[in-house]
């Protein structure tokens, strides 16, 4: 009692209340900290994402640039016609007696040294466990037994429905994983966690096996081997991505050429053979559809029932049956892929104009009369050098062997196939391209340049005129590997883990009872996430996001350039932030929060102003340097890289990795022209002489692509193997119940 | 906005007309600056947000509010019959208010360690990882369990099982720049 212990009281509470604030402050510090790491997070995700659209745009580009050839050059000799039919992928299916011979699996011989998996049919469940153990151990499947499997698999797939119904009472419950990508590792760590496929345990995969990872025929071969042992129990459905033509662009088909130097072409033909006849969609109970993409308003199962799916070999391309010598214009290919939109941007960029209908496989609208000039001159002078250039070519392999189906051809006897109509087309395009959007309505999708986005009416919509309780659909990147739309009645599923780089996002699958409740499990197939904090996770992935930025943001530095300048009215070489970053939306068209980003990319500021001339240089000197390639050139590579790659593996139909200069050169005049840039005969040789590619004149493609440094990064050995660790590991585990 | 610029260097030696045209640039990017940071979480494009991002959304403009200073400005831009989400049009204002004030500013690095001293009783240098949890997660704005395990992966020494608070201080100041 008394002062003593008042004082003391008094004391004590003067300790907690600084204890309090200390807590209180050390709290706020954190939280806003935390903060600034989340905004760098989403900002990275938006990065990647905004990329990765701008490359899907860069796939209908380059299908307007096939149509401006169509529609401007008009090959006048059966040569010319031939040279042009190099770029369109053939597009036949082999007939069952041809089959045989061109599939000769038998015939190739397994080596003794070969220490791979040896494959026998019939084909036994250990069988395929044993592929599984094999390819953990980096062993190679031989092309004899790939040719195999892809053959029974084939056989299998024909007799099955458009849409698989299956349904939860023949086994408990059923795992429906999304897009793995080629990559391996998540397919084992699913398989270790989940419990590999039995008669108890059920799996659809819903499409996007392959591209971009690197082990895509590998996963091929594990799920087509439990197809082949569970017929029942494992299903796949068809993904936008199980298309040669998509192949040609994001891996695949490199990757088959490069495992398999021999047999590769078969295998390729084959897998063309094989991703025909994939079901398109599996429903399970009558009431959850499974689909790779999405939905549209027109969607109709019925008509997706009964079409005759194998006849689309591509949704990239769609190819009416051919008509009689006159048609020969409405013959010529039509593509249902559309003008383009940046996702984020309300206004169209590049020279696209907005009102175009259906129709888009023309020109660019800002076509002025000069440019018509040039293009005629630049064609004139190209039929010239084709006509000189056929000689060197080798044709033999087209002439006799498959009639092929170039629109521009009309011979009534080029082949039996029938197509399938543009409505049926359609449909298909919808399951396997659509996103949804938060908005009602449905438009079409011009991100991707096919399918549609389709808004939360839609979906119920079409679930109510079928009955069904919920869409499962894969196809967009999610960080946490899933995610619920349309008020829970769309589930997005994404299996590959760490897709854009390493940390960037999660995986995850989902399980269904009888109740057909989905319970979501979530993973991160990588070790050494676990290793660090989220700072330094979310740095790393930043560090990759920025970088490929700033590989874009060189790729159009004379724009720039020409944009900073017109801010610098005084020519005092400085412009605002303000400017600065008002400037890099116009040009880049990225959508991206560059206020929000500007401290990362701009570092040196002095009063607020940036010295734009230096800063680009900068941007510049971080990309390889070739001083005696033409900036600009470097730049229009960079631009077009994907592209470009994907016209040379066309060309190089025999998938040799090597065409002819002047196949390059040609090719290089034509992209030049239809891209407006001025490239002269004189810069190509010079690019060209500066790689050492002495090979009796002939380019090889890789060697071309990586001096350039345009191969993106998944494909640098040594950064692979070091990255992604043999071991996985289940970072979280969240059941989650719903409704 | 050319305009405005060759407007600007006209007036520059009009004092008053300048300054008052230079506010009304400074204002527009604020207010653009904001917007921005605002539409990075807005993932309907229909310039709404949910109302458990805003707290990200005004930290990383600059702020440090407590979480109770928070909460009073959220109270301030919600609806009146709360929906779960923050509209752009009440947002803005607030926040160019704020910014403008310069209201909630960061910490200076001497003031939080300080605060880590006052928790330190024992005056060691360091805290123990049972002391930390429970100022953090008893004291003053508790810390959820997750903010509690984020904090500790990074602080923790896991050798002596301590936050060397100096060091951890350091590595964070760095980080933040």
């Amino acid at each position: 009692m008394g002062t003593g212990s008042s004082s003391h009281h008094h004391f004590v509470l003067q300790k907690a209340e600084s204890a309090f604030k200390a807590a209180v402050l050390i709290q706020r510090w954190y939280r806003r900290y935390i903060a600034r790491l989340e905004m760098r997070r989403r900002c990275t995700w938006t990065i990647f994402q905004s990329i990765e659209y701008s490359g899907h745009q860069d796939q209908v580009k380059l299908h307007d640039f096939f149509s401006y050839l169509v529609d401007h050059f008009t090959p006048s000799s059966q040569n010319e016609r031939n040279f042009l039919s190099c770029m369109f992928a053939e597009e036949r299916l082999l007939k069952d007696s041809e089959m045989e011979t061109y599939c000769d699996y038998e015939s190739i011989e397994v080596p003794d040294y070969y220490t791979g998996p040896h494959v026998s049919f019939p084909l036994l469940p250990d069988h395929a466990t044993a592929l599984v153990e094999a390819f953990k151990q980096k062993k190679q499947l031989h092309a004899r037994y790939v040719l195999n499997i892809l053959h029974e698999a084939r056989k299998y797939l024909i007799q099955l429905p458009n849409i698989n119904h299956i349904s939860t009472c023949y086994s408990e419950e059923i795992t429906v994983c999304g897009d793995l990508h080629g990559q391996l590792d998540d397919l084992i760590f699913i398989f270790y966690k989940n419990g590999l496929p039995s008669p108890e345990r059920s799996y659809v995969f819903n499409g996007d096996f392959v591209d971009r990872g690197k082990h895509s025929i590998e996963i091929l071969m594990i799920l087509f081997a439990f197809m082949l042992v569970y017929p029942k129990e494992f299903h796949l459905n068809r993904g936008n991505h199980e298309d040669h033509l998509v192949n040609l662009r994001y891996g695949f088909t490199k990757e088959v050429m490069h495992k398999y130097k021999v047999n590769g072409k078969k295998i390729l033909k084959m897998l063309q053979e094989v991703f025909c006849w994939l079901p398109l969609a599996t429903l399970i109970d009558e009431k959850v559809l499974i689909i790779h993409g999405g939905i549209s308003d027109k969607t109709d199962l019925e008509l997706l029932e009964k079409l005759e799916r194998h006849k689309i070999i591509s949704t990239m391309k769609y190819t009416k049956k051919p008509e009689k010598k006159k048609a020969a214009e409405e013959s010529r290919s039509i593509s249902a892929w559309f003008p383009l939109k940046s996702r984020s941007v309300p206004s169209s960029p590049l020279r696209l104009s907005p009102h175009k209908g259906s129709r888009s496989a023309s020109i660019p609208c800002t076509f002025t009369p000069d440019r018509k000039e040039i293009f005629k001159k630049v064609r004139q002078s190209v039929q010239l050098e084709l006509k000189e250039g056929q000689q060197q070519m080798d044709f033999s392999e087209f002439k006799d062997k498959e009639p092929l189906r170039f629109p521009l051809e009309s011979e009534p006897n080029s082949c039996d196939f029938q197509g399938v109509n543009q409505e049926e087309w359609k449909q298909v395009v919808d399951i396997l391209w659509s996103d949804p959007m938060p908005q009602e309505g449905c438009k079409a999708n011009t991100v991707r340049g096919g399918g549609c986005f389709f808004g939360p009416n839609v979906t119920e919509q079409v679930l109510q005129k079928y009955s069904l309780q919920f869409l499962i659909r894969s196809h967009e990147c999610k960080q946490e590997g899933y995610e619920f739309c349309h008020n829970r009645k769309v589930l997005t599923i994404f299996s590959a883990s760490n897709y854009y780089e390493v940390g960037s996002n999660r995986g995850a699958y989902v399980k269904l009872g009888p109740d057909l409740i989905p319970h979501i499990v979530q993973y991160q197939a990588n070790k050494t996430t676990h290793t660090l904090t989220m700072r330094q996770r979310i740095s790393r992935v930043e560090e990759s996001a920025l970088k490929a930025l700033r590989e874009k943001l060189f790729a159009h530095s004379s724009s720039l350039l020409a944009a900073f300048k017109s801010y610098d009215l005084d020519g005092s070489n400085f412009i605002t932030l303000n400017d600065w970053s008002v400037a890099m939306e116009s040009v880049l068209h990225l959508g991206l929060p560059w206020r929000v980003l500007r401290p990362q990319l701009v570092t040196h500021t002095i009063n607020n102003m940036l010295e734009y001339k230096s800063w680009l240089n900068d941007l510049a000197k971080e990309q390889v340097s070739h001083e005696n390639i033409q900036s600009s050139l470097l730049e229009v590579l960079y631009r077009n890289r994907s592209n470009l790659e994907t016209i040379f593996r066309i060309i190089d139909s025999d998938h040799s990795g090597l065409i002819s200069f002047d196949e390059f050169r040609q090719i290089w005049k034509l992209f030049s022209s239809h891209m407006n840039v001025d490239i002269t005969d004189e810069s190509i040789c010079d690019m060209a002489r500066s790689i050492d590619f002495n090979k009796d004149g002939n380019i090889d493609i890789n060697e071309f692509l990586e001096a350039f440094r345009l191969v993106e990064q998944s494909y640098l050995e040594d950064k692979d193997s070091e990255l992604k660790g043999s071991e996985t590991n289940e970072s979280s585990c969240s059941g989650q119940g719903v409704h | 906005i050319l305009l405005l610029h060759w407007i600007l260097v006209f007036n520059a030696v009009d004092g008053n007309n300048g300054e008052s045209l230079q506010a009304k640039a400074g204002l527009l990017e604020l207010q653009k600056k904001i917007k921005e940071a605002f539409e990075v979480f807005d993932h309907e494009a229909n310039d709404t947000v949910d109302v458990r991002e805003i707290g990200t959304i005004i930290r990383s403009l600059g702020c440090c509010p407590s979480e109770g200073e928070l909460h009073d400005l959220i109270a301030e831009v919600e609806e009146e019959e709360p929906t779960g989400y923050i509209r752009l049009e009440k947002f803005l204002p607030m926040m160019v208010k704020v910014l403008s004030e310069r209201r909630y500013r960061p910490i200076p690095e001497d003031l939080l360690l300080q605060a880590f001293e006052v928790l330190d009783s024992a005056k060691e240098g360091f805290l123990t990882k049972e002391e930390l949890v429970k100022y953090m997660t008893e004291e003053g704005e508790p810390f959820t369990e997750e903010e509690m395990e984020e904090m500790l992966s990074a602080a923790l020494d896991p050798e002596t099982n301590t936050i060397q608070y100096r060091d951890y201080l350091a590595m964070m100041v760095i980080d933040e720049n």
